[in-house]
């Protein structure tokens, strides 16, 4: 059946490639760059990501060779609210987002699937690596590019007007594919940063927000080892940066356990009080029959990150998790993704943890 | 290796039928094809000496003559430039300068606000850069700049204003200014007036003499000559209030030391040409398009009942016609045109392709929402009657999806 399909072309390959395959099959594909910000330089400067004029321009030079219709829709507006503000006002509550994910929910598979819908088109295709058929989202086959994890928060709604055209292939593949489809993409870097911290300096970029909201840094015993310009720049499991006047007793490195904005401190003790046995879930996205449980599956807990093996149970917008093994480093605000082999049930976003008793 | 836009599969929107977009570039005419191949053809550098150059150098000054006849000025006053972009640049900052230099006194800049980016970005610049104090003289509800308001803003003195700059006519909405009354009024003071005249002058009767302008910019490729070339009318130095424009290019001393470069023989000929035959033609045909954009409006006004035609009524270019359609974005209309062979345009871009709000529309007094859901149909010499039924159709559809998009 042919679609007409909205293909949403970073500048990068993947993309590229999608609207490529997308076009191949048949549908009548638009290609659309989203311009994110409305100074394009106060993101990204170099060609790394998704925001500059260069990307702006790859992504049409990819159209023209593909054939297909290009245009740059301008969603800043959406994307600083939706995602720049979101990730700042999380930082600053004490959790750790997930802009990838929360640009997925809100921009990717709303803002502009939304006004794609409204325009005519049937579906949006983008260059992640995940596999979508008849409505059951499972991991891509490139392992090390998986991007099921960021798509897990979407709907089932959302889902039914996605194409994922990469996600039987591996990245490598799709390089060669791009070079052989004559993309002057093929061989571009990679993007791993966050796309609107230009630098990558995500503590400096909170900072210029934030402001500095000086407090200290206390072990588990409530000592004063240290100070922290804001505590909304620290991430729960974070070993570096921390610049701890005193030693701790034992010598073992110190990792960040809490943090918590009400008292303005950051918590710090030793590696195995990272251990997490239960998280708790709240919101979670059925993508599926939504399970009651208690059931076992799988759970993973970031980007790229292990996956556990747990007993879940969901009680309305709860859910509750008791890992197999613990899990090292879990920070609220990430998403919990459940999954079945590689088949994704449901998500939702960490309210609470845990630790394993002492 | 084929030439550029060539490779490849062909962007499955580019069989255009319906070109609705004349003000952003209008078919070359066949006798500027000509004028221009038949010049590519030939050897010459027009500031040669010998047999080759002159040959060349003829080209240029009949060129130079018919232009000047064109448009009521003197051969001598023809400075050829690279297009409507540097003739603006060069008379903005130019005059500034000069003006400047000569009296250090003269730092006021006084522009229309509706005016084209060559012109509204140099005059910017000055005052980021150069300490020139800018005054943007405020527009009516229909675009046009008041004698009064400039005489305003002008003040009681004036001596301590470099120039003041106002469009002939706008790019955008098409509203016509009243040059001649504007121009006086800075002559009162003794202030210099440029006009771009780049939307005009394929158009309107544009006569430099008679308009009192001390400088005037003009376009090829707006009225059927090649895109990469333009001039500035520039009043002879003789005139008391007058100087020279400090030049932007500096080189071999061409076109009276203004503007330095090798002129571009073929192209030159391309817009002389042009420019002789639109001439030749313009009152009929002029005629001809504001019969065929009336029905243009009123083809969109029974479609999209609510739609709102911006710009002066009646005193606008002969073949613009530009609206806003309430609950729409320009960009979504521009798309679903776009998709069904229709091209036009949102009269506003940016090098990111994001538009932004446009400042005539602003200026004018439109909220945000009139600015963002406003479209510009231009006409031109290839336009006909298939071409005002096209959008008709698709008008009223096209007008109702967007609506369903809304404002995102």
């Amino acid at each position: 059946m042919t679609l007409r399909v909205l293909a949403a072309m970073s500048g990068g390959v993947d993309s590229a490639v999608a609207a490529a395959r997308a076009a191949e099959a048949g549908h009548d594909v638009t290609g659309v760059h989203m311009a994110l910000s409305s100074n394009p330089q106060s993101y990204r400067t170099g060609a790394r990501g998704c925001c500059t004029l260069e990307d702006s321009r790859d992504a049409r030079r990819a159209a023209d060779v593909i054939g297909i219709p290009f245009y740059v829709w301008d969603l800043a507006e959406r994307f600083h609210r939706d995602v720049v503000e979101d990730f700042v006002s999380e930082y600053a509550a004490g959790r750790t987002p997930n802009p990838c994910l929360r640009c997925n929910e809100k921009i990717k598979f709303a803002a502009l699937l939304d006004r794609a819908v409204a325009l005519g088109f049937d579906a949006v295709c983008t260059g992640h690596y995940a596999r979508l058929e008849d409505g059951v989202l499972r991991r891509g086959v490139d392992a090390g590019k998986d991007q099921s994890y960021v798509l897990a928060v979407c709907t089932p709604e959302q889902l039914a007007r996605a194409l994922f055209p990469l996600g039987d292939t591996a990245k490598a593949d799709i390089r060669r594919e791009a070079e052989r489809r004559g993309l002057q993409v093929a061989d571009k870097p990679d993007s791993h940063d966050i796309c609107f911290i230009a630098d990558g300096d995500t503590r400096g970029f909170l900072a210029e927000r934030l402001g500095a909201a000086p407090g200290p840094i206390l072990d588990t015993d409530g000592n004063r080892v240290g100070e922290h310009e804001g505590a909304y720049a620290y991430t729960v499991g974070q070993r570096k940066g921390l610049r701890l006047g005193t030693p701790a007793p034992d010598g073992r490195p110190r990792y960040v356990l809490d943090i918590s904005p009400v008292d303005n401190t950051v918590t710090v003790g030793p590696r195995e009080s990272l251990d997490v046995q239960e998280i708790t879930g709240e919101r979670p996205v059925w993508l599926g029959e939504a399970l009651g449980g208690p059931f076992g599956c799988h759970v993973q807990l970031r980007a790229h990150g292990e996956v556990y093996a747990c007993t879940a149970e969901a009680d309305g917008d709860v859910l509750r998790l008791r890992l197999a093994t613990p899990a090292r480093g879990v920070a609220a605000g990430q998403a919990a993704v459940l999954y079945d082999g590689d088949r994704v049930l449901a998500s939702a976003t960490i309210a609470r943890t845990v630790r394993v008793p002492a | 290796m084929p030439p550029p836009g060539h490779r490849g599969r062909a962007d499955t929107v580019v069989r255009v039928v319906t070109y609705l977009d004349h003000a952003a570039t209008t078919p070359m005419l066949p006798e500027a094809i000509e004028a221009m191949t038949a010049g590519l053809r030939e050897l010459g550098n027009p500031s040669s000496l010998h047999a080759v150059g002159r040959r060349a150098r003829r080209v240029v000054e009949e060129s130079r003559e018919i232009i000047a006849e064109a448009f009521d000025a003197r051969p001598s006053e023809v400075v050829f430039t690279s297009g409507g972009t540097e003739a603006d640049n060069l008379a903005v900052k130019g005059v500034h300068w000069a003006r400047r230099a000569a009296d250090p006194g003269r730092t006021r800049v006084l522009a229309g606000a509706v005016e084209h980016h060559a012109v509204l970005d140099a005059v910017q610049w000055l005052a980021d850069h150069e300490g020139a104090k800018v005054e943007w003289i405020p527009v009516d509800a229909l675009g046009r700049v008041r004698p009064e308001a400039l005489r305003e803003a002008i003040g009681p003195d004036g001596s301590d204003v470099a120039l003041v700059t106002v469009m002939w006519a706008n790019n955008e909405v098409g509203t016509v200014q009243p040059v001649a009354e504007l121009a006086a009024a800075a002559r009162e003071h003794g202030v210099p007036f440029h006009t771009d005249a780049v939307q005009a002058a394929g158009h309107l009767p544009v006569r430099f003499a008679a308009s009192g302008a001390q400088s005037l910019a003009i376009t090829g490729h707006k009225l059927g000559g090649p895109i990469g070339v333009g001039a500035l009318l520039l009043a002879k130095p003789a005139e008391p209030l007058f100087l020279d424009p400090v030049p932007l290019l500096h080189g071999g001393g061409q076109e009276r030391d203004v503007r330095s470069g090798t002129l571009d023989t073929p192209a030159i000929a391309g817009f002389a040409a042009a420019v002789q035959v639109t001439a030749a033609r313009r009152d009929a045909e002029a005629a001809r398009l504001a019969a065929l954009r009336d029905r243009l409006i009123e083809a969109v006004r029974a479609a999209v009942p609510d739609a709102v035609l911006n710009g002066d009524p009646a005193d606008r270019l002969p073949g613009n016609a530009h609206f806003s359609f309430p609950g729409c974005e320009g960009d979504a209309l521009l798309m679903l045109l776009d998709a069904r062979g229709i091209a036009c345009s949102t009269g506003s871009a940016c090098s990111a392709g994001v538009s932004q709000p446009s400042h005539v529309l602003t200026a004018m007094g439109a909220g945000a929402e009139r600015a963002r859901g406003s479209l510009r149909f231009t006409l031109g010499h290839s336009s006909t009657e298939a071409d005002v039924k096209a959008l008709a159709e698709a008008i009223g559809p096209v007008v109702e999806r967007a609506r369903r998009a809304g404002l995102s």
